[in-house]
């Protein structure tokens, strides 16, 4: 089963603030993963490890650099669900 | 000649299987307590254990740190920074420039639970390899513990994780006591940490035929010379030292605990796992501490003993004290704390340098509990049960530490 937008969302909110210790309520989706969430290179590969596993889909190495706001990355996983 | 400071300590800090804290810890070593447990898991039944309990962490970790630190941390990270953390706040939070900050915090082991856990997820299901965590490296790491110190308190003057087993904690307190001799730092946050708790490594100990199999009565297994003695208690935890130069520590008006005014290093080159049975190389580790401090033997008060309960290493090391202070050892109050706090491998050496400032800062030698039966080839003064006053005016302490692979660490202490 696909996860909507908005589950998608709150799972990521969820992964970052357990990352971070950022409350899942500040993870919105204009928010820059390093501008705004303050998260490094070696944080953002564990919030994709995590990511992949809990919406089963992959996201290539070269994928993450685009994903510049949580709303990119949750837009990247809701198409990558097969 | 160049003028070669003198080193004093200014901050404790600890975490271990009698407190979450100095304090606690200290009281409780005073009150004669174990921190030994069964164990609340199913790992006897599941592995086939020989051993059904340890001396485990009295607080948990989680209790003081966040959970993005939990995460990102080896519990044997977690350890050393929440014992650091309290020595550091204990030396009253420093200003120090970071160019003449260092950090010296081993392990014996490292981050082997990390590795455990990484391994088995790879195992869990087929095709796994990218579920590895990407701090899995920074996690395991042996130096992660002596990294994530240097980190927190910006230590710039250098990040080091000597490894020499159940003597690292003690000499990476020698290891930091020398780079401010040599004029490197001014202050060095300095210790030792463990975290083995789980069941390979327990068992792999066992394996080794060095635990005490005691499993009646946690409590009373770890028991240093002891007739009755049948091994070591697993343990784990870290204590942690803030070092400072003399001089740094007086023109900021610090607290001075104690000195650490000599340090002997030497190895057995004889076995891997036996002490050499002569003592050749703990004499020669002591008395090298002993030359370095000027302390005359008539000083030496007390000894804080490796003493793991093992049937050999025990007397080894009593006759190795006896052979090298001879009559002077009739006044040594010998103290085996790792009967109340079990063995905390490379937590042991830093947890029992942090008792042994305790004991000539407070003037009392912490008890050894669990004797019912001093082993009659014991030749020494062994304090037990209660703790024992210490003389005013100057005194010396020594503690001793020994590791697999033939280490030999003594710190000589001396009161401020």
């Amino acid at each position: 089963m696909a996860y909507s937008e908005q589950e998608i969302l709150a799972g990521l909110a969820e992964i970052v603030s357990e990352e971070t210790g950022l409350p899942t309520d500040s993870v919105l989706p204009e928010k820059s993963f390093t501008d705004d969430l303050d998260i490094d290179s070696l944080s953002m590969m564990t919030i994709v490890t995590l990511a992949e596993e809990k919406f089963d889909v992959r996201i290539p190495d070269d994928e993450v650099k685009n994903l510049a706001t949580v709303g990119d990355a949750v837009s990247f996983i809701a198409g990558a669900q097969a | 000649m160049t003028h070669v400071p003198d080193v004093v300590v200014t901050g404790l800090g600890a975490t271990t299987p009698l407190g979450g804290d100095v304090p606690s810890t200290w009281a409780a070593a005073l009150n004669g307590e174990s921190g030994a447990r069964p164990f609340d898991n199913d790992w006897v039944e599941r592995h086939g254990l020989p051993v059904s309990f340890a001396a485990t962490l009295k607080v948990d970790p989680s209790e003081v740190l966040t959970r993005p630190e939990m995460k990102r941390m080896d519990p044997s990270a977690q350890y050393a920074v929440v014992a650091a953390r309290e020595a550091w706040a204990d030396a009253g939070s420093p200003e120090v420039d970071g160019d003449r900050l260092g950090s010296v915090v081993s392990s014996g082991i490292g981050g082997i639970q990390t590795i455990l856990d990484a391994w088995e997820g790879l195992l869990a299901k087929p095709g796994s390899a990218r579920r590895v965590l990407p701090m899995t490296v920074p996690m395991l790491m042996p130096n992660s513990p002596t990294a994530y110190v240097s980190l927190e308190f910006g230590a710039r003057a250098g990040a080091h994780a000597l490894v020499s087993a159940c003597a690292s904690g003690a000499e990476a307190i020698g290891y930091a006591a020398e780079i401010i001799r040599s004029g490197r730092a001014d202050v060095v946050i300095a210790g030792g940490t463990e975290a083995v708790i789980h069941p390979m490594p327990i068992a792999a100990f066992a394996a080794s035929r060095t635990l005490s199999l005691r499993n009646d009565d946690p409590e009373r297994a770890s028991r240093p010379y002891d007739v009755d003695r049948d091994g070591f208690v697993i343990g784990e935890g870290a204590g942690v030292v803030v070092l400072e130069s003399a001089e740094h520590a007086a023109a900021r008006g610090a607290r001075v605990y104690a000195r650490i005014a000599g340090v002997g290093l030497s190895a057995d080159g004889y076995h891997i796992t036996s002490p050499e049975p002569s003592g050749d190389g703990q004499i020669r580790a002591m008395k090298q501490a002993l030359e370095e401090s000027g302390v005359s033997q008539a000083d030496v008060v007390h000894v804080n003993a490796h003493a793991t309960s093992t049937v050999v290493g025990d007397l080894i090391e009593a006759r190795s004290i006896r052979g090298l202070l001879g009559d002077e050892a009739d006044h040594v109050a010998l103290s085996a704390t790792k009967s109340m706090t079990g063995h905390l491998l490379g937590g042991a050496g830093a947890l029992e340098t942090i008792f042994t400032v305790l004991a000539l800062h407070d003037r009392q030698a912490p008890p050894t509990i669990n004797v019912d039966n001093p082993d009659p080839e014991l030749v020494l003064d062994l304090v037990r049960d209660k703790p024992r006053a210490l003389r005013d005016g100057d005194i010396a302490a020594v503690n001793n530490s020994f590791g697999f692979g033939g280490h030999n660490v003594a710190l000589v202490v001396t009161s401020a």
